[in-house]
């Protein structure tokens, strides 16, 4: 009872006086805090607010009375009648020596026009250092996004907390001691060499310019503060560009608090974004030349696109791309299909298929979820009747366990990862179930290294476990849920012991892990694409859902269902109907009811069958029954399956309109290229995995006559015969909350000034929802519905002739089919060639060593590239990335497609590796020369 | 321009580099799996708590003389730690020989001269110069820190061999007869101290004989401070800690190393169970459920003493014990400081904490923890079995209680005496010295160690206790006293004693890393500048993080002050 009264005691304001003033603080805010709130700035160095504060700097020294040495007043609190001082002689004193002696270390030359010693040192009049300096250490270049300048190092070891406690990568340590305290990465590896990963939280951190952006950034001159959203992953971190307007460059780019980042950053939304500036953009309609034939194997060379084709006006562009298109329309609506882009705002999304369905008269209208979350999304819709997150990447925080599968957070959602990393420090169990180890393992309570293709074996055990000990929340269950006795039926077949020796996971750790899920306070699932890209991704993504319901993890904080979705607005793009079956807000184009709402909107009749999704469209085009494409930032001949296959498939398109930023690879097919803008040229809005719409606003002015995407489509509708005027996004946004309840009450003016809103928001004013199923599910019956899963083996397993699996993924640096990054100066240079990533004993038994070149093949393709080591990847596996053209990884990739989300089977296929090949040839762009490119 | 040449040159040499290593690795330094099986085999089937780095480091400097980078990643790989987080414990602790790819390792054998004051001025620095020419290129010679046998100065520890009054020759035949060995003294076991007697105290208490009220009031009547320099009044610090909640945690500190001190190791190398009854009373009075004893790694001797005599006391556990974990120090002076000793005991750099919060509410691993230096708890069996008036009653000059001077320098029987709270040096150095060394007339005093300041003879009538100092700008600390004579100089002693700051400052706080080393260079440069100096002292006192910054000033102010002639 005592303890409960100091405790309340302890949250009450507490009145001290400053500098003789009496004050209003709180026990739980830092004098420098509450001094600062009263006009009184008090120097300090290793104080940041985004940070723990450490205290180490002692510049913020202040007198309080009673007390025989100075205090901290960073990390010092006040209680009821202190008398803090923080002016006197004696505090004055400590507080100029303290800069005295840091400046006498600090070197001439300044690497940041805003050195807070200096900017301290000014304001309190302290004048030339009388101490002689120390003995420097030399400049450290080898990074390719940051400058290491270690004589203007103060040792506050802000970078380490930031790199430990915030981002938790744990590169920078703090080493030696006394005079030689040294900030070091690794063992004091050079930064280039060491594990960084390049978020620059370090950087944004340092107060001193001894960390900052490479190539003298932090002295230029920079006019011109926008606010907006990265576009790199689903995360959707805000940001700020800090643009210089003479030269109409993002000089460079730093956090802002935004509820998905709090200020935190990955490598990409830090020094991945010179892709906008870089020589090769497109600056004019392009017309294919009528002599230049299509084929799969054609390429052309971005840099020098004039060989396949001539320049335009956008008049003639314009009416070309559209004359085509209307052409086939006019003779067989169905043989026309458009790819949407997640990469794209909300708006382009809505307006690109409502151009498909109003312009075209088909819902062939698709984009990449397909190949991303689709399974995952038919699984959530037929189980919980919502596609979306049940709960934010943030609630990780307030989990008690948290399962990780098939998802590798730290290198496709790094700050995402960030929280998950702070969880786990926070005391969280981390259970991470992946084929490959990553780096997030060595955060985690359990790691389940799970032989590839059996998580349905492995969560099948891990539910038989939860019914056979009687740890199911039967309440849960009978209220709120319906098909468990199926379930329950299904589960007696996979007993953990049964299972154990075909997923590789010992019995008894499935048991350990069950039980750790099942009885938790609060148990969270998140996933990616390890579970969806399979035959059986539904149901994978099945099991995951029936494990969640069956324990009642789901409906409040810190549990949940969370499939972290790929791209910066694919929530947001299937959100707006970029789906061929789905109106937007996934109303059925087969439900009359949905069909009439959105007929009655648009004013015209729509069709009613669901069109084609990606890969069947690529299928319709190889059958000559889909003629006709439009194309708005995807490059499928880079991203499908199979991908030989695609660009045949594609390449015998009557009609090909692609619209984009570069000359991508399915450039190389069209008939009209349409230069766009990229995401820092417009304005719009992006929907993240957390269902956080989002605003982007435009920091820089488009190179040549490139247009915005929604200019474009709203040019072709017109030519197509619709009567459309829209100019702005907010014109469109506004259209769109009238056909889609789940951000009805979202106002454009709220998201200006907020720049985020969570949806559901059904009314205006409401605050949103980060935590959905709370009381029911949106089903027809509220409740939500067990789908029991059976084994089904992938489609191709490894045999005597390809003997190796192959897994395909992403790296940290490559965005997609890097088409941005690979033209982004640090992410180019970091990751510059294709490489595969294999057991140090795998590469080994090949008699090569790492480095070399080998040779990957499968039943429809070739590729040779670099054997990368990889502890982490299973014995008889092989890891590639899929962004590098020169080795494409989808030249080997199944095309055999999981029946219910469509999605074809990334993760698995058989592959045969050799040693040697021919090194991997030059795609025009990348291989570690977009630095170079830039500078010129 | 030629610069901006060979920066182009080397960017681009850079970009190719990086270009390789990206295509053969993932980011950074990977784990060699040889290495990785070695480390496995080493740490056996002990935990890889994190707690336990410092542990799993000495592990594999005693069995490959050095820390490999291989090793290193692999044991981060092993404990599932970050690099840097080993890396940059390994650097703290100067006992830790980190080689990187390309360097080459130490030579086998390690001659460590002690060059802390008592050794200077009994000649460390001849044994400095020449010793590396004598015992060649085999045989590495550091100099080091205060090792803690001050009596026997000069001392040069060959291995883990402490040499007595060492001199060139005695050291040359340690080195050639591979000697390198800590002998063990003679000391009162197991089986002895309970045959006297011991461990009925804590039975007792245990049994319920003896309330936890009952003894602490004893301890409160007797004025026992604590002896590892803050003089914390030991009855009320168990008052404190118990009424915090549990559980509650103990950590004994054993990691003197002020120099000039060698009292802890004096009696642990005499009655080490009088020391672990002490505790185990000390920890049953305050509530305590788990105990880590934190022991310098120079005492390699009372080392392998604690080891042994705990394990019998496991064994033969004569009540029911909590689990007392033993903890190696690895070379560093301020993990005696209490909060930098927990920091090392959790497996850390031995960086001090800021307080408040005071380790009495959140101390070892976050919980409330009863720090004690070893003394203190040497002497609870004592007084509660001569009543704490007993104790009380022992000073002089109206101090209370009884003191362990260890007395080093200029006088005829240094080491420990046991001397009344309140005596004088004038007193200490004639009842329990034997007086000054021959030819050698007293000229002043570190009344104690390095951080308690220098006072002329001429105030040698002080009372040497706590809270009698403070008006010199000095204090009695862990009662390490270096006696001064007119062939030294104070000047020289303050700039020896900065010099060990400068080394041991753990590298955290403004005041104290950059100050010490801004000291020392000011003290070294002809006639000091003192009005700078002086103003820099007074900001390391008052805004250095711990007592090492804000004491490490003392000496020089106490020659500013009291012996201006020599640096005027």
């Amino acid at each position: 009872m005592d303890r409960l009264n100091t405790q309340q005691l302890a949250m009450l304001p507490i009145e001290f006086k400053l500098n003789g003033k009496t004050v209003v603080g709180r026990p739980d805010e830092p004098i420098i805090e509450t001094a600062r709130q009263n006009g009184i700035s008090i120097p300090h160095l290793c104080y940041s607010r985004t940070l723990r504060p450490d205290g180490n700097c002692r510049a913020c020294m202040v007198e309080i009375k009673g007390e025989r040495v100075l205090a901290p007043s960073c990390c010092r609190f006040p209680s009821q009648g202190m008398e803090v001082t923080t002016d006197s002689p004696r505090a004055l004193a400590s507080q100029k020596m303290v800069l005295e002696l840091l400046m006498s270390d600090m070197p001439e030359t300044q690497y940041t026009l805003n050195n807070k010693v200096d900017v301290w040192a000014k304001k309190l009049n302290v004048g030339k250092p009388r101490f002689e300096a120390r003995k420097q250490p030399k400049p450290d270049i080898s990074h390719p996004g940051i400058a290491v300048n270690l004589d203007a190092c103060i040792q506050c070891t802000r970078c380490v907390r930031a790199c430990r406690e915030e981002q938790v990568n744990d590169v920078i340590g703090y080493a030696s001691r006394g005079e030689h305290s040294k900030i070091v990465f690794d063992f004091d590896d050079p930064m280039g060499e060491s594990t960084c990963v390049a978020c620059g939280e370090c950087v944004q951190a340092c107060p001193t310019g001894a960390l900052m952006p490479a190539r003298q950034a932090g002295l230029e001159v920079v006019d011109k503060k926008v606010d907006s959203v990265c576009p790199f992953c689903g995360v959707g971190c805000q940001l700020t560009y800090h643009v210089q307007k003479s030269t109409n460059v993002i000089k460079f780019v730093t956090g802002r608090d935004g509820p998905a980042n709090h200020g935190r950053l990955c490598v990409k939304g830090r020094y991945g974004f010179d892709y906008a500036h870089h020589p090769q953009r497109l600056t004019r309609p392009l017309i294919r030349k009528s002599d230049v034939k299509k084929e799969a194997g054609f390429v052309v060379d971005p840099a020098n696109w004039k060989e396949a084709f001539r320049e335009a006006s956008w008049e003639e562009a314009l009416d070309f791309a559209a004359a085509g298109l209307k052409k086939i329309r006019d003779k067989d609506r169905f043989a026309l299909a458009g790819f949407g882009s997640a990469k794209g705002s909300n708006e382009e999304a809505y307006l690109f298929q409502k151009l498909v369905r109003t312009g075209f008269g088909t819902n062939n209208v698709d984009h990449c979820t397909r190949l991303c979350h689709a399974s995952s999304v038919a699984a959530l819709l037929e189980g919980v009747g919502s596609g979306a997150v049940s709960n934010q990447v943030s609630d990780v925080m307030n989990a008690e366990v948290v399962l990780i599968i098939g998802a590798n957070p730290t290198v496709n959602h790094p700050v995402a990862a960030t929280w998950m990393k702070n969880a786990a420090k926070n005391g969280t169990k981390l259970i991470i179930a992946d084929p490959r180890r990553t780096e997030l393992s060595r955060h985690a309570a359990y790691t389940l290294q799970f032989n590839a293709d059996t998580d349905v074996a492995m969560l099948n055990a891990i539910i038989h476990t939860i019914i056979d000990e009687d740890l199911v929340d039967k309440k849960f269950i009978a209220d709120r849920t319906s098909g468990f006795d199926a379930l329950k039926e299904n589960a007696k077949n996979y007993s953990p012991e049964k299972m154990a020796p075909i997923c590789g996971i010992p019995a008894q750790t499935l048991r350990e892990v069950a039980r750790l899920f099942a009885t938790s306070k609060g148990s969270m699932i998140l996933w990616g694409m390890g579970i969806s890209q399979h035959v059986h991704g539904t149901d994978n993504a099945r099991c995951l859902i029936a494990l969640c319901l069956m324990t009642g993890q789901v409906g409040r904080p810190g549990c949940g269902l969370h499939p972290l979705r790929g791209q910066n607005n694919v929530q947001g793009a299937s959100d707006s109907g970029l789906i061929p079956m789905m109106f937007p807000d996934y109303q059925r184009v087969d439900n009359p009811e949905a069909n009439e709402r959105f007929e009655k909107l648009w004013g015209t009749t729509l069709e009613k069958k669901p069109g084609l999704t990606v890969v069947e469209v690529i299928r319709a085009a190889d059958a000559g029954q889909v003629r006709g494409m439009y194309v708005m930032g995807e490059n499928p001949a880079m991203s499908d399956p199979d991908v030989e296959h695609a660009r045949a498939a594609m390449a015998k398109l009557e009609h090909l309109v692609v619209q984009d930023i570069f000359l991508t690879e399915t450039c190389y097919l069209a008939d009209v290229v349409l230069p766009a803008t990229a995401w820092p040229e417009k304005d719009g809005t992006v929907t993240n995995t957390d269902r956080m719409v989002q605003l982007g606003r435009k920091a820089i002015e488009p190179p040549g006559e490139a247009k915005p995407d929604l200019w474009l489509i709203v040019e072709i509708a017109k030519r197509l015969g619709l009567d459309w005027s829209y100019e702005k996004p907010k014109q469109v946004f506004d259209e769109m909350r009238q056909g889609m309840n789940s951000i009805a009450g979202i106002t454009w003016e709220r998201l200006e000034r907020d720049s985020c809103v969570v949806y559901p928001c059904e009314n205006e004013g409401d605050p949103g929802q980060p935590v959905v199923f709370t009381e029911v599910f949106p089903t027809a019956t509220g409740r939500a519905k067990f789908v029991p899963a059976d084994l089904i083996p992938a489609d191709e397993r490894p045999d005597a002739e390809y003997p190796v699996v192959l897994i395909t993924g992403r790296q940290l640096e490559h965005w997609h089919t890097g088409a941005m990054t690979r033209r982004a100066g640090v992410l180019d240079a970091i990751e510059p060639e294709p490489v595969a990533s294999m057991h140090p004993l795998d590469i080994a038994a090949l008699g090569a060593k790492p480095g070399d070149i080998i040779t990957v093949e499968s039943r429809r393709g070739k590729i040779s590239l670099y054997a990368r080591t990889d502890e982490g990847t299973p014995r008889g596996a092989v890891f590639i990335p899929f962004a590098f053209y020169e080795a494409a990884a989808n030249m080997l990739t199944n095309p055999k497609l999981d029946p219910f989300g469509k999605i074809p089977e990334f993760k698995y296929c058989a592959v045969r590796v050799t040693r040697g090949g021919e090194a991997p040839g030059d795609p025009g762009y990348g291989k570690g020369r977009a630095l170079a490119e830039l500078a010129e | 321009m030629n610069d901006r040449i060979a920066q182009g040159d080397k960017a681009g040499k850079d970009k190719l580099a990086r270009q390789k290593r990206a295509r053969r690795q993932l980011k950074g330094r990977q784990v060699d799996p040889k290495a990785l099986e070695e480390v496995k085999a080493l740490l056996g089937g002990v935990p890889r708590r994190a707690d336990l780095l410092i542990e799993h480091l000495h592990r594999i400097q005693d069995r490959y003389g050095h820390l490999s980078a291989a090793h290193l990643a692999a044991l981060a790989r092993e404990m599932n730690l970050a690099l840097a987080e080993v890396y940059e414990v390994a650097t703290f602790y100067h006992h830790f020989d980190v080689v990187k790819e390309g360097e080459s390792p130490p030579p086998a054998l390690t001659v460590r001269v002690c060059d802390s004051l008592s050794c200077e001025l009994a000649g460390a620095d001849e044994l400095l110069e020449k010793l590396p020419k004598i015992l060649g290129k085999d045989v590495r010679v550091l100099h080091a820190p205060c090792v803690g046998r001050c009596e026997s100065a000069p001392c040069a520890v060959v291995g883990q061999n402490p040499v007595l009054n060492a001199t060139l020759s005695t050291v040359k035949d340690a080195v050639e007869r591979k000697q390198v060995k800590c002998a063990e003294t003679k000391y009162l076991d197991f089986a002895a101290y309970k045959k006297g007697g011991g461990y009925k105290l804590i039975a007792d208490c245990l049994a319920g004989k003896r309330t936890r009220e009952e003894m602490t009031k004893i301890m409160e009547d007797s004025a026992l401070r604590g002896l590892g320099g803050a003089g914390f009044p030991t009855g009320r610090k168990w008052k404190i800690v118990a009424a915090e909640p549990s559980p509650r945690l103990m950590a004994v500190n054993i990691d003197e190393g002020e120099p000039g001190t060698f009292k802890d190791r004096y009696y642990l190398e005499r009655d080490p169970h009088r020391f672990l009854e002490g505790m185990l009373v000390a920890a049953w009075c305050s509530g305590v459920g788990e105990i880590y004893i934190y022991l310098r790694d120079e005492y390699a001797g009372c080392r392998s003493i604690l080891e042994k005599e705990l394990l019998k006391l496991k064994r033969e556990a004569p009540c029911a014990l909590p689990p007392i974990h033993l903890r190696r120090g690895a070379g560093a002076y301020i993990c005696g400081e209490e909060s930098a000793m927990i920091e090392s005991i959790e497996g850390k750099r031995g960086m001090p904490r800021l307080r408040p919060p005071y380790v009495a509410q959140v101390g070892l691993f976050g919980r409330p923890t009863l720090e004690h230096n070893m003394e203190t708890v040497y002497w609870v069996r004592e007084i509660v079995e001569k009543g704490g008036a007993w104790f009380a009653s022992q000073g002089r000059n109206g101090r209370k209680g009884l003191r362990s001077f260890s007395v080093s320098g200029r006088v005829k029987k240094p080491g420990v005496h046991l001397a009344p709270a309140g005596i004088t040096i004038k007193e200490l150095v004639k009842e329990h010295c034997g007086g000054m060394l021959d030819g050698h007339e007293l000229y002043g005093y570190l009344p104690g160690g390095a951080s308690g300041g220098i006072l002329p003879a001429s105030m040698g009538d002080i009372p040497l206790d706590f809270d009698t100092l403070q008006p010199y700008g000095c204090f009695i600390g862990s009662a390490a006293i270096v006696v001064l004579s007119n062939s030294d100089k104070a000047s020289g002693a303050a700039r020896n004693l900065m010099k060990f700051f400068k080394e041991e400052s753990c590298g955290q706080c403004t005041p104290c890393r950059v100050g010490t080393s801004k000291a020392l260079a000011l003290m070294n440069a002809g006639p000091w500048n003192q009005p700078l100096l002086k103003e820099l002292s007074q900001a390391m006192m008052d805004a250095s993080i711990c007592g090492l910054g804000q004491a490490a000033p003392n000496p020089a102010l106490s020659v500013m002050k009291f012996f201006p002639h020599e640096v005027g």
